[in-house]
């Protein structure tokens, strides 16, 4: 290469380094806000915000799913493995939701520490694979 | 190999190779569309979870793909215009850019007809969505910026600063999903591990991630000819075709 061609290689190396590092760094400071959601836990140690709406993401707690009164409201526990938050919904929920589905809420928490939602949206795993396959995995842990 | 590379710079030479290659290149794009539409719709077994909604992965995801490989030609071609002041280069970021930002479109609104049943809802803000449209906005940006300034090889070099900058955003949209909780799910094929994909469902994903690939190619070279010709009309090689 050219002395003036190193030069312009040095200069494009630099400004996207340059930018990489601001944009690394407004991030970082971002962080908080870029999160989609909370854990259970971090809800509990008293991270999310106490009156305003967030969002809590967890897995529905195997046979927790409870409907009282009219049917459309739907009682359950949300867990990130370590604690759990109890969800109270009414409304219409995705075609994912199930026990043991990864799932975030969208609401605030009440007097009691329940999390009374107003949305519920599911959020599937990255696997893949024929029903008649996810039965034999089924067989093989139980 | 260097001489060869220089020679395919050429434009009357680019326009000519380019040109013998369009049949084979759409041939071969038909072949693989057609196989792995067939696999993905046909012979691929439904979902255990999302029964038959989650086929839209089979566009969905190679356009998600092409969306990321797209800006990185781009800029790569962006580092080559503002070392080299290579003209070709300049003729295929510019020619890339609407392809990569139809990908981009694609691969946004076949996520969002998927979302509505399986999330519940058509849009999220969450990071791998939102840097997904933040990409969609630099392609435009790309577009818009090169048609403000008249004298193309000036509009070229702006171009290619901010294809420059906005590489930063590539690794961003890939790990958004492993730096921040997202709703969108993590990476299934393009991670160390094995992709937790059945193979019966990654290989029709694959051959539809050629089929794009390959149309890419063929769709630059059409758009890189009509370019080429407008750029050079008033050129001995021109007149002479």
């Amino acid at each position: 290469m050219t002395p003036a061609r190193k030069k312009r290689f040095g200069l494009i190396v630099l400004m996207v380094a340059g930018v990489a590092v601001g944009v690394g760094l407004a991030l970082k400071s971002l962080n908080q806000n870029i999160m989609f959601f909370f854990t259970p836990s971090e809800v509990i140690s008293g991270k999310a915000p106490n009156s305003k709406l967030f969002r809590m993401g967890g897995m529905v707690v195997e046979g927790s799913v409870r409907r009282p009164g009219d049917g459309l409201t739907v009682q359950f526990g949300l867990t990130d493995n370590e604690q759990q938050v109890t969800v109270k919904f009414t409304g219409i929920l995705p075609d994912l939701f199930r026990e043991g589905q990864g799932i975030i809420a969208n609401g605030r928490l009440n007097d009691s520490g329940e999390f009374v939602a107003e949305e519920v949206l599911a959020k599937h795993d990255e696997t893949y694979m024929p029903p008649e396959l996810a039965d034999m995995k089924m067989g093989e842990g139980n | 190999m260097f001489l060869w590379f220089h020679k395919l710079g050429s434009p009357p030479h680019f326009y000519r190779i380019a040109g013998k290659w369009i049949p084979w290149l759409s041939w071969i794009f038909l072949a693989f569309l057609v196989a792995g539409l067939y696999g993905g719709l046909i012979e691929a077994p439904p979902d255990y979870q999302q029964g038959e909604s989650y086929r839209i992965i089979f566009v969905h995801v190679p356009s998600a793909w092409m969306s990321l490989f797209i800006y990185v030609v781009m800029a790569f071609c962006g580092a080559v215009i503002i070392i080299w002041r290579m003209k070709l280069a300049e003729v295929v970021l510019i020619s890339s850019a609407p392809i990569g930002a139809s990908f981009t479109f694609l691969a946004l609104v076949t996520g969002s007809l998927w979302g509505k049943p399986m999330w519940g809802t058509y849009w999220v803000w969450d990071a791998r969505l939102t840097s997904e449209l933040i990409l969609l906005f630099l392609y435009l940006g790309v577009i818009g910026l090169h048609n403000a300034i008249d004298d193309k090889r000036v509009a070229a070099r702006a171009v290619a600063i901010l294809a420059l900058v906005g590489v930063v955003n590539i690794p961003i949209i890939h790990y958004s999903v492993e730096w921040w909780h997202s709703l969108h799910q993590g990476a299934t094929v393009t991670k160390f591990d094995k992709p937790s994909i059945h193979w019966s469902m990654l290989l029709p994903l694959l051959l539809m991630a050629i089929a794009f690939q390959v149309y890419y190619v063929l769709a630059l070279f059409q758009k890189c000819r009509v370019e080429l010709l407008q750029r050079e009309r008033n050129s001995k090689w021109v007149e002479e075709l």
